[in-house]
């Protein structure tokens, strides 16, 4: 999953500071139109950077799309908020003896906003729609689990054939390998289902989608601008929407929205400006949310450079990093010192896993004197451009110099476009930053994409090339283990290693700030960052 | 006349070629791989990059990539984004809101900045002469994105008297925007208006007028004016052309979902049809502004002739 809020980020950039003048005043609260009271109904706005692309779930992997694509939409299971899979979606059951033979049965009754039934096709239909390299979906990848996946990549296929139709209500599914946590994974966008009126006409749909979830779209959607969903009255799930309709309100800019929430022209928005923060928590009090999110801010090291090949020299530089003092004098408190190569939302999070995460600049010296670094050539600093990266970069150098004697270059001139290519191509020559969330609320999702030998690119996303036969084998049995607990302990087995070769330093956990004006009620964020919409309800 | 025209707009069909190949070969020059950038963090499947890239030429040398834009342009088709989004609904989507907001801005500067530039014109040194000095030398000063902010914050949250953002209230949201927008060219044809008069109402011609014993308003409209508002005209003529390019920080202060917001997120994502598209556009607004301006110098002076 990614994460950056793409949009004219360089502006965002420079308006920032400007936003400092708009911390002030604005404490009037009429309400965006909205009429209904007590229990039920009434119409509430919603803050949306334009999605990337058109609303069709299996192309959705970023964080825009996503919130509207799941006020549309229901899967087949859901999460609570301890991350544990719960059968209040469309899945009545999801079963297997083997853990690789999978067997789903649906619930009768539930129904797309055209009033077509929710059946094993439409799944199916859908499934083998974004595994398709042709229809180019972004989440295809999502898939690769499912037996036939690479043939369909290759072309020698064009459906999977891991997936077989059982009955109306009834579906199969054949995995690869043996993946226990198979239930998890069909929670995300990329295995919501699709009606038949999809397949007719894509791009029509993708402008007004026709889901299964709380809201439906009665009317496209206009790209700059936003759209307007109506509660859905034939829902069949328990999270029927409360409110009437919810209105997506598009910004270019957050500062812009943060504003207009000011003034309650929007009533909820999950971004807040950083500069803003401590002023937005005195201002809209407990209307004020912060919450824990999956996201994970690394430092990855090139292991293909000798110069990093090392771990002594990779575990010297994340103890040489003060990330409390970075937290609190960059982020405002928005991103926590991480301890752990996966966040604490997920099973499986041991507080202080990552042994080398510590501030320790004397032994990390001592460390780095140890491994006989080469001290007199600078630490190349890698990051992408015009996502705000800068600052905190230049900190993590700060300390480097302080600590440990380096002095560094920051290599923040590249956009997305060369950044990846080039550590793609082993080209970065230092330390880089990389972010992470999860696809899935489960500590494999971290592990298996990030510290693998099969997840390296161009394939996955282990940029550090780091390989250890050890941690894949111990990531295969926990997949196939037969209970959770089982499962988690060979995962954390895995984490040790991986904390001791330190290929990638966890710098920091992410919070999510959200403010919602006097309008609406019970305002939560999931554990995929996304305000729960159907909860929401009007004053 | 007719000549005249028909041939400056004959013209623009190579310049309009030319500028086309130009910012094609600009945006196929930008480093990088658009599609791998498509998936953020996450990569893309490889065989998903391979199909678009197919798709949209990125594996062929510049010059087939050019042709296929230039089949599809002759069928009337601009092509689409790497979202698959016709770059056509792109334009029609956001060039009214430009164009509703550059109406705005052109009607605040011409009207607000020639009645200004008048009065202080022919008033030189007078206190308004002054204070049309000192005003537009402080609006053009300020940084546009100062102004926005202070402006936003003042009159719409503060003081509650335009929106804050958005196009909700129809032409009415365009009037903040476009006050800022307008300012630092307001100030520019205040001044220039301001010096032409000034000038001007020391020519001989204008003596005789008076000594003719024409009334004053007579004067300085039909015989002072006129004659002063060729670099004015000029002026206007160029920045209508300029602001139809759209503002980049305009409109993403006020939120105003444009052709300058759309063309800057373009460039970033290096999304070429959308950009081509755009800007060829912009080109073709300038040239013929250009040519607008020209016709207006033979209006306003007929010793000006084109045959």
């Amino acid at each position: 999953m990614k994460f950056t809020k793409r949009n004219s980020a360089l502006v965002a950039t420079a308006l920032a500071g400007a936003m400092l003048l708009s911390a002030c005043g604005g404490d009037d609260d009429n309400g965006s139109g909205s009429e209904g009271s007590g229990s039920g109904g009434g119409t509430f706005s919603m803050f949306v950077s334009e999605p990337e692309n058109p609303l069709i779930p299996g192309n959705t992997t970023e964080s825009e799309g996503d919130q509207v694509v799941n006020a549309l939409w229901t899967g087949l299971v859901k999460f609570s908020e301890e991350g544990e899979v719960q059968f209040d979606g469309v899945a009545e059951s999801i079963e297997s003896e083997d853990n690789q033979s999978w067997t789903i049965t649906l619930k009768d009754g539930w129904t797309f906003h055209d009033g077509t039934p929710v059946d094993a096709e439409s799944f199916v239909n859908a499934w083998n729609y974004t595994a398709n390299p042709e229809n180019a979906q972004d989440g295809g990848s999502y898939l690769s689990r499912i037996a036939g996946f690479q043939e369909v990549q290759d072309g020698a296929a064009t459906e999977l054939s891991g997936l077989a139709v059982e009955d109306d209500l009834t579906f199969t599914v054949e995995l690869e390998a043996p993946f226990a946590l198979f239930p998890a994974v069909v929670g995300y966008n990329s295995f919501y289902p699709l009606p038949e009126v999809f397949f007719e006409d894509p791009d029509a749909f993708g402008k007004q989608p026709v889901g299964n979830g709380p809201f439906q779209a009665e009317e496209e959607w206009v790209p700059g601008e936003g759209v307007t969903l109506t509660k859905y009255e034939d829902y069949a799930g328990d999270d029927a929407a409360q409110a009437d309709a919810v209105e997506f309100m598009v910004y270019a800019d957050v500062a812009t929205a943060y504003t207009d929430a000011q003034d309650g022209n929007v009533d909820i928005i999950d971004v807040i400006p950083a500069d803003v923060i401590e002023s937005a928590q005195s201002e809209f009090g407990d209307r004020f949310i912060e919450t824990e999110s999956s996201q994970i801010t690394y430092l990855g090291f090139p292991t293909y450079d000798a110069r990093y090949a090392d771990p002594r020299v990779r575990q010297a530089i994340s103890m040489a990093i003060d990330r409390e003092a970075i937290s609190e004098a960059i982020f405002a408190g928005t991103r926590t010192p991480a301890d752990s190569f996966v966040a604490p939302v997920v099973d499986g999070y041991r507080e202080g896993a990552c042994e080398f995460c510590a501030y320790d600049p004397e032994a990390a010296k001592a460390l780095l004197e140890e491994s006989g670094f080469d001290t007199s050539q600078p630490v190349e600093l890698w990051f992408n451009a015009g996502a705000s990266h800068d600052a905190w970069m230049e900190a993590v150098g700060n300390q480097l110099r302080q600590n440990l004697g380096l002095e560094f270059q920051l290599r923040g001139d590249l956009d997305f476009a060369q950044y990846l290519p080039l550590g793609e191509s082993k080209g970065w020559t230092g330390p880089y930053r990389y972010g992470w969330s999860f696809d899935y609320p489960a500590a494999e999702s971290y592990l298996t994409p990030l510290f693998t030998e099969q997840s390296q690119p161009p394939l996955g996303s282990n940029y550090s090339f780091y390989a250890d036969p050890q941690v894949s084998d111990l990531i295969a049995q926990g997949d196939q283990a037969g209970d959770e607990a089982e499962a988690i302990e060979l995962y954390n087995q895995a984490e040790d290693i991986i904390a001791e070769a330190m290929p990638m330093a966890p710098l920091f956990f992410t919070e999510i700030q959200s403010v919602h004006t006097e309008n609406v009620s019970n305002v939560r964020l999931d554990l995929f960052q996304r305000v729960v919409l159907s909860e929401v309800t009007v004053n | 006349m007719g000549r005249y025209v028909a041939r400056r707009l004959l013209l623009t069909i190579p310049v309009l070629l030319g500028a086309s190949i130009l910012i094609f070969a600009m945006v196929f020059a930008l480093p990088g791989d658009p599609i791998r950038a498509l998936g953020g963090d996450r990569p893309l499947s490889p065989a998903v990059v391979e199909v678009l890239k197919e798709r949209f030429h990125l594996n062929d040398p510049l010059w087939i990539q050019y042709w296929e834009y230039l089949k599809g342009l002759l069928r009337g088709d601009l092509g689409t984004d790497f979202r698959g989004r016709p770059v056509l609904d792109t334009i029609e989507r956001t060039l009214p809101v430009t164009v509703r907001l550059t109406i705005v801005a052109v009607l605040f500067e011409t009207i607000i900045g020639i009645i200004a530039g008048v009065l202080a014109g022919i008033r030189r040194n007078s206190y308004f002469d002054n204070l049309v000095l000192v005003s537009t030398t402080i609006i053009v000063s300020i940084p546009i994105l100062v102004l926005a902010f202070i402006a936003q914050l003042l009159f719409g949250l503060k003081l509650g008297w335009f929106p804050i953002a958005g196009t909700r209230d129809g032409w009415f949201s365009y009037v903040l925007p476009g006050l800022v927008l307008a300012s630092g060219s307001l100030a520019y044809v205040a001044r220039l208006t301001r010096t032409s008069i000034a000038e001007n109402m020391r020519a001989d011609y204008v003596r005789t007028a008076r000594a003719k014993g024409l009334p004053r308003s007579r004067v300085i409209i039909r015989h002072t004016l006129r004659n002063s508002l060729i670099p004015v005209v000029t002026f206007i003529g160029a920045d209508i052309g300029a602001l139809l390019g759209g503002a980049i920080v305009t409109e993403t202060v006020f939120n105003l979902p444009g052709i300058g917001r759309e063309v800057f997120d373009s460039i970033s994502s290096q999304e070429g049809a959308v950009v081509v598209g755009i800007v060829t556009l912009m080109v073709f607004f300038f040239i013929f502004f250009n040519l607008v301006v020209d016709i207006l110098y033979a209006i306003l002076d007929p010793r000006i002739r084109y045959d």
